[in-house]
């Protein structure tokens, strides 16, 4: 009995060192020369293999940096500048800084301002009801509320508020990889800059339909009045097709554009509040 | 008015869901239900109630406070797995043996693999192979528990199978251990020692063909395996009657009928595609002969429908349909 | 034994509780808003401007492409406006709005019932004067006529398949006029039959029409090359290359046109319409609508004249009921849900279906049990719970393509069935429309 034990355990050990030695030859044989600052640059990257750089995962991005002759061109968005930096540095290369980018979702047609017009009863996916009709609302252009970003969003950075029926973005988790405004079938998810100490200015709206019509479908809406783009002092305001658009890389914050909107399309984020004007009592006699 | 309702096309369903198949299943399986309990009495209608209420329970409890996510025990699959694994055991086992083997069932083989739909195993059969395996003295042995209203004699021993393994180990001929066994047409109504389950063919006959009636399953798989089973066991048997039991002795013991009609038919472990499931027919019928014949179990098909269940995913991939334009005229 | 195709299907309720009701001229309505996109293909243009007085039958848009075809006025009257007006979806398509006044029709116009037989016309003459006339297949795809009665040099037709087997349940006006103008669908079949050159012909009907079947195999004595061929009643019968398969056994290869196999197959509407064409210069304007739905007082079937509101339609019916939940233009199986009412009809429309959210509302999906129903019904022989699957994983569209997604016909059996609730259709649909432009946008070899 024993015997047999002692057989068993024996053979086992001797095949196992026997295909260890066998492996470790052919893995020398075998092996791809790679060059080893490839292996480091990917140690740097976050490794989320977002796709978020254009690049296919986060090893073709370190292969593709190593191999270019400039950092032109990668930027890793998750990562952001401080990952940047580290990888120029291990390349011995110099690399500018970029301004931090967040997703907006520009639409504010909430449940209470955009009023549903019919009731979609199929898959709950906004590829698929914005290719079976207009919506269920008045507004055409505007947010579904599906979760079609939610759904591809790999940073849990973004989800439908159900009180609200449209697509809000957590800006602390966001990396700006680009996933949710290639997934939303409106277009109405742009990537915009995250702003000094967090501070932008946007119109939340999308809709290209006249301003009378836009009003009509919800009460959020941009009517295209032009009254943002003559205020701004740095004209960083563009009204095409019945719709404002601001320019963020001129939009010195002001503000002054958030003031006159009459709809309340345009929105600022991340503002101190204003201190209140004390209302002057009406003099009236009795 | 309220406001219109838009969806994609179609517009109507048909009448079937999960909940109106899986009824059907049991209403299928209530013949088969009523002649165990008829010829066992009580404990078999214990073990009915008993697997029933462990494998719903079980399964409202995993999702309740597992995996936190709806309840879905209103579609009576775990219902059906319950009623099949009580079938599956011995009229006169404990209760607590069959709410091991539920909870096995139900939260081992169904439940973690992501629940209905997405399980490789039969559940039934996992429970009841786990209770072969850990208690293989409870699991074999049947004792006359008593019929009910004196209608129906139940067959005390061991099982004709088990007879005929014990036999032929002890190097005695078949016609030496079927002197004393029972004539094919009592197998074919009652009277065979063997799990409730396997008491009546007529029954589980009857409950094929109601399934076959609305169109719940198709009789592609349980054609096949009776097929295989009788011709590979005639084969073997010509070649030597006293050492090979006769076809029909194999098609009528040992729960192949219960096996595959109701195990190997179920929709999350059988393959979709007739060619498929042909295929996956004969490998349980081929498996179940060779057990039967030279393993050392004395019954196959749990086994059989077991392996064969792992193959499921190939022949769903290898396996497809007739496309249409591929034939031209 | 009944002849039907030999891949999957399903059997729903056939519901043909409007078969009874003859078929009514509607009502002069005061506006006609004329749609430009009323076939397959680029929208018609505009020929006339705010202001212009125009008759029944004259031509108010020309085709802008090879895919495209004529429009012409149903009403005689005024045009009050040319620009975007929403249809059933809600998006916006180019209208020509005409204020209604009495109802003259364009000269050459023969309006009178009087049957005429003789086809003294040439294949191109045909050809030209369906193409003159805005004939679009009215079986619901709006493929313009003209193209389909020219296949190209390689292709050669052998046959012609009518088809008048409206499988979809609640449909009945293909039913109706086979009743009534049989005679005029047949010489209708001749006159295409001439023009595609071929000496055989058919005509499948469902075995649930037993009055139409009777009327047109009369009819047909007369035709002794067009033969009535009963169908089983099965969805989707009517399916083109599923009454391919059915009527002369043959299947559409993969990929291809039902032309590969020889066939033509044209609608019974189309061919009442190619008649009125070609032998009463008559050009398409009006379309026989079903108005059903069991939550409506009365069922109609209404002779109604393209560009008339919906919500018109419905309001002569007897009014949308309060229980009414959705409506749809066509069938329950492939039709389209109606977002706005007010949407004007075009040519193909057949059928406005009133149902009631009892009889429409999806019910919850569940777990996929794999039971395979969904292939099994498929008549395409695809596996629609792996489309499903490949899907709404995202970015699997080889996956699909190899899975032949492009050769789904959307017509609906795999959702019908479907045990477990799931939308199977809805997202196959979708990948179906990436997979083909993908392919689309491959350089030609």
């Amino acid at each position: 009995m024993t015997g047999t034990i002692l057989f068993t355990i024996a053979t086992l050990v001797a095949l196992g060192l026997l295909f260890a030695v066998v492996l470790y030859f052919v893995a020398q044989k075998f092996k791809v020369e790679e060059d080893p600052r490839i292996g480091t640059v990917e140690s740097i990257l976050p490794g989320a293999n977002c796709g978020g750089c254009g690049q296919a995962g986060c090893h073709a991005f370190a292969e593709g940096v190593v191999k270019a002759p400039s950092m032109d061109g990668f930027f890793c968005p998750v990562g952001g500048n401080p990952v940047m930096t580290k990888i120029a540095e291990a390349l011995g290369r110099a690399v500018e800084e970029k301004a931090p980018m967040v997703a907006v979702v520009r639409c504010n047609g909430t449940l209470a301002s955009r009023p549903r017009t019919n009731e979609y009863d199929g898959y709950a996916s906004c590829k698929v009801m914005a290719s079976l009709y207009a919506g269920d609302t008045g507004c055409k252009f505007g947010c579904l509320g599906k979760g079609d970003c939610e759904a591809v969003c790999k940073f849990d950075a973004i989800h439908v508020d159900p009180e609200r029926g449209i697509a809000v973005v957590d800006e602390d988790k966001c990396t700006a990889c680009g996933a949710c405004t290639k997934a939303c079938p409106k277009g109405i998810i742009e990537l915009r800059a995250k702003g000094f100490k967090n501070r932008r200015v946007c119109v939340l709206c999308v809709n290209k339909d006249k301003g009378a019509v836009t009003r009509k479908a919800c009460s959020a809406g941009c009517i295209g009045c032009g009254k943002c783009s003559k205020t701004c002092p740095f004209g960083a305001i563009t009204v095409e097709n019945n719709v404002a658009y601001i320019d963020f890389s001129v939009c010195k914050l002001c503000r002054k554009c958030v003031e006159v909107c009459p709809t309340h399309a345009i929105n600022e984020f991340n503002f101190p509040p204003k201190p209140k004007i004390e209302e002057k009592p009406n003099e009236e006699n009795v | 008015m309220d406001k219109l309702i838009v969806s994609p096309s179609p517009h109507t369903h048909g009448r079937e869901s999960t909940q109106s198949i899986m009824r059907d299943v049991l209403i299928a399986l209530a013949p088969a239900m009523l002649v165990s309990v008829l010829a066992s009495g009580w404990s078999a209608l214990i073990l009915l109630v008993v697997g029933v209420a462990a494998c719903v329970l079980t399964e409202f409890l995993i999702e309740k406070y597992m995996l936190k996510r709806p309840v879905t025990i209103c579609d009576l699959s775990a219902a059906v797995t319950g009623c099949l694994l009580a079938l599956n055991l011995p009229p006169n086992a404990p209760w607590w043996l069959i709410v091991i083997g539920s909870v096995v069932a139900i939260g081992v083989a169904k439940m973690t693999f992501g629940g209905l739909g997405q399980n490789i195993f039969n559940p039934a059969l996992v429970g009841r192979v786990f209770l072969l395996v850990s208690f293989p003295v409870l699991m074999t042995t049947w004792d006359d528990a008593g019929s009910m209203f004196g209608i129906v004699d139940a067959f005390s021993g061991a099982t004709p199978l088990g007879a005929v393994k014990e036999g032929l180990a002890n190097g005695l001929t078949l016609s030496e251990i079927t002197a004393d066994n029972l004539t094919t047409t009592q197998q074919f109504f009652f009277n065979v020692g063997g799990s409730a389950g396997e008491l009546s063919a007529i029954a589980l006959i009857l409950g094929f063909i109601y399934l076959l009636c609305r169109r719940v399953i198709k009789a592609t798989i349980p054609v096949t395996i009776l097929c295989t089973v009788f011709v590979v066991s005639g084969i073997f048997w010509l070649a030597n009657p006293e050492r090979f039991t006769n076809p029909v002795f194999n098609v009528f013991t040992g729960g192949l009928l219960l096996g595959a009609i109701f195990m190997a038919t179920d929709y999350v472990t059988s393959p979709m595609t007739t060619k498929g499931q042909i295929i996956f027919g004969i490998g349980i019928g081929l498996i179940t002969v060779f057990v039967r014949y030279f393993g050392s179990y004395p019954e196959g098909v749990s086994f059989a429908i077991l392996i064969m269940n792992c193959t499921v995913p190939l022949l769903n991939k290898y396996c497809k349909p007739k496309r249409f334009g591929e034939v031209r005229k | 034994m009944k002849k039907t195709f030999r891949i999957g299907g399903v059997h729903p309720d056939d519901s043909k509780i409007s078969a009874q009701c003859a078929i009514e001229v509607f009502p002069a309505v005061e506006t006609a808003y004329v749609s430009m996109a009323q076939h397959l293909g680029a929208p018609a243009t505009p020929i006339v401007a705010v202001g212009d007085k125009v008759k029944v039958g004259q031509v108010i848009a020309e085709p802008s492409g090879f895919i495209s075809g004529f429009v012409h006025s149903p009403v005689s009257g005024t045009v009050k406006s040319v620009g975007p007006r929403a249809d059933i979806a809600g998006n916006m398509v180019p209208h020509v709005e005409i204020t209604v006044e009495g109802d003259e029709w364009m000269e050459g116009i023969d309006t009178s019932d009087t049957l005429v037989k003789d086809i003294p016309y040439t294949p191109e003459e045909i050809i030209e004067k369906v193409k003159k006339a805005g004939v679009v297949g009215l079986g619901g795809a709006s493929f313009p006529t003209h193209v389909k009665l020219a296949p190209p040099k390689d292709k050669t037709a052998e046959c012609l398949i009518l088809n008048g087997t409206e499988c979809e349940p609640f449909l009945t006006s293909d039913d109706r006029i086979m009743r009534e103008r049989p005679q005029e669908i047949l010489i209708g079949g001749a006159i295409m039959m001439k023009a595609l050159g071929v000496t055989r012909g058919y005509v499948g009907i469902e075995e649930n029409k037993p009055e139409a079947i009777a009327s047109m195999t009369e009819a047909a004595k007369a035709f002794p090359q067009i033969e009535v061929v009963v169908l089983k009643k099965r969805y989707p019968q009517g399916g083109e290359k599923q009454l391919i398969d059915a009527v002369i056994r043959r299947q559409v290869p993969s990929g291809a046109l039902p032309i590969d196999t020889g066939a033509v197959v044209q609608n019974v509407g189309t061919s009442l319409a190619v008649y009125e064409a070609v032998q009463k210069n008559k050009p398409l304007i009006d379309n026989v609508i079903t108005v059903t739905g069991r939550c409506l007082p009365t069922q109609h079937n209404y002779k109604v004249r393209i560009g008339t509101p919906m919500s018109k339609i419905l309001e002569v019916a007897g009014g949308v009921p309060e229980k009414a939940g959705k409506i749809i233009s066509g069938g329950p199986m492939m039709g389209r849900a109606i977002a706005n009412l007010d949407a004007a009809t075009v040519k193909a429309n057949g059928a406005i279906l009133v149902l009631t959210p009892e009889e429409t509302r999806r019910r919850p999906e569940s777990a996929c049990i794999r039971c395979g129903k969904c292939a099994s019904a498929c008549p395409m022989g695809l596996e629609p719970w792996l489309l499903n699957k490949l899907s709404r994983a995202g970015g699997l569209q080889d996956e699909l393509e190899k899975e032949r997604v492009y050769d789904c016909i959307e017509c609906g059996c795999c959702s019908f069935t479907c045990p477990a609730g799931i939308p199977l259709l809805d997202m196959i649909r979708s990948s179906k429309a990436e997979v083909m432009k993908i392919m689309r946008s491959r350089p030609k070899k």
